[in-house]
């Protein structure tokens, strides 16, 4: 099965969600991954649709890019609508 | 426990002083029940020890369709050969789950196949008792499947991101199974003959003391379980999680109007437990080293499916190669 390309699922729970990540299948081609992916993660009615992804297409960021991906966002706290304090009287807005 | 007796590696538990700084930064994670995900830095031991817990508990799913199988051709209705067959389908899908858990940690599927082949790795002992009456589907779905209830649930909290997401997964499925299996019991007790009765009575006693076997050992002095325990990779000893099942199951038992083959069980109403008679642990490693009374004949049978599916898988390949070298001629 080593031969077998490793896919990643994603499944659409229901009309107007997203797609999500579920797991993963092997698969001789995208056509058996698709079959494969609905046999193992839509056996109950789980998904109106599903994507299959070759694993190794996935470029993913890594724990040690954390801090300079995600940190520089901590301190720009004027993207947050909490930030600007607005008087009573304006109500909600 | 799908999964009786995994090797840490670990003699006795490092203290955080004892630990290098990678060590104990990954320690507080899991303390602070932060999940560890592929990605982040493990400890070798962490490693291993889930490849090694994770495959054994893969390898039961899988073996654990056999007993079962062994009745599709032999239920008694079509209902019942049709939810068996679901059953079945649902533990080859928690194999899976299971088997793409394990190689996020960088396992290869097939090697980890061929140790089970070669006697190498472990599948839970209860899958090596042979299911001789139709009652025994009933009492597998109901204990079985019940005690692995009870292990996997407290799994979900597991400290590894895709275990404890595959077992929660799983225990979505697995009530089904537990419910129609008691359901089989339950019919048989109420519109049975006395002998299907006296069938249900039988599989019960063969099968209790290998369910209870399914938690494992004491947990007393044993450092793999300690490890474990520290790395959260279980979440509860052994003998705690016997005893959850024992507490829950007896009531089901007497609303059956069946007993247990075990003299010494009684309610403690002091401890507000079942107290029970000892495990014959002479048999739980027996079984577990390969000398239970189906062990050979649930290898050779996984072999066997592989060795002859092989040219299916072969031709899926050539297929695969087939269809894009068209497609590229095409382009």
């Amino acid at each position: 099965m080593s031969e077998w390309r490793l896919y990643e699922v994603f499944v659409r729970s229901k009309h107007g969600l997203n797609h999500k990540h579920v797991g993963s299948v092997h698969a001789s081609d995208a056509e058996m991954a698709m079959e494969n992916a609905r046999d193992l993660y839509t056996r109950r009615s789980e998904g109106v649709s599903i994507w299959v992804v070759p694993s190794d297409t996935i470029t993913a960021s890594t724990s040690d890019e954390k801090e300079v991906l995600f940190d520089p966002s901590e301190d720009k706290i004027y993207r947050h609508a909490s930030f600007y304090e607005l008087p009573d009287e304006v109500g909600h807005m | 426990m799908y999964a009786q007796l995994v090797e840490t590696g670990a003699k006795r538990l490092k203290t955080l002083e004892e630990m290098s700084p990678e060590e104990r930064e990954f320690q507080e994670k899991v303390d602070a029940e932060t999940k560890i995900e592929p990605k982040n830095w493990m400890p070798e031991g962490y490693r291993k020890t889930l490849v090694r817990q994770i495959s054994q508990h893969a390898h039961s799913e899988v073996v654990g369709m056999l007993p079962e199988g062994n009745w599709v051709t032999r239920a008694p209705t079509l209902k019942r050969k049709l939810q068996l067959m679901a059953k079945i389908q649902d533990e080859a899908g928690h194999g899976l789950y299971l088997y793409s858990a394990m190689e996020t940690l960088g396992a290869d599927r097939d090697e980890e196949i061929e140790k089970l082949h070669q006697g190498k790795a472990k599948y839970s002992s209860i899958f090596n008792y042979p299911t001789l009456n139709w009652a025994d589907m009933g009492a597998v779905g109901w204990l079985v499947d019940g005690a692995a209830i009870v292990n996997q649930v407290v799994l979900q909290r597991t400290s590894y991101g895709p275990y404890s997401r595959a077992m929660v997964r799983i225990c979505k499925e697995e009530s089904f199974h537990q419910r129609q299996g008691y359901q089989i019991l339950l019919d048989m007790m109420r519109e049975g003959t006395e002998e299907q009765k006296a069938m249900v009575q039988d599989a019960i006693n063969r099968l209790w003391w290998p369910a209870l076997m399914m938690f494992g050992p004491h947990d007393d002095e044993s450092p793999n379980s300690q490890q474990s325990l520290a790395w959260k990779i279980k979440r509860k000893s052994n003998d705690e999680l016997r005893q959850m099942f024992i507490d829950q199951t007896i009531p089901q038992l007497e609303f059956l109007g069946c007993t247990a083959p075990d003299p010494d069980l009684k309610w403690n109403e002091e401890t507000g437990h079942y107290d029970f008679g000892e495990i014959n642990w002479q048999e739980f490693y027996d079984v577990l080293n390969g000398n239970g009374p189906c062990n050979r004949e649930r290898i050779n049978t996984r072999k066997k499916a592989i060795d002859e599916g092989a040219w299916v898988r072969e031709a899926a390949v050539a297929y695969a190669k087939k269809q894009k070298q068209r497609a590229q001629e095409a382009a």
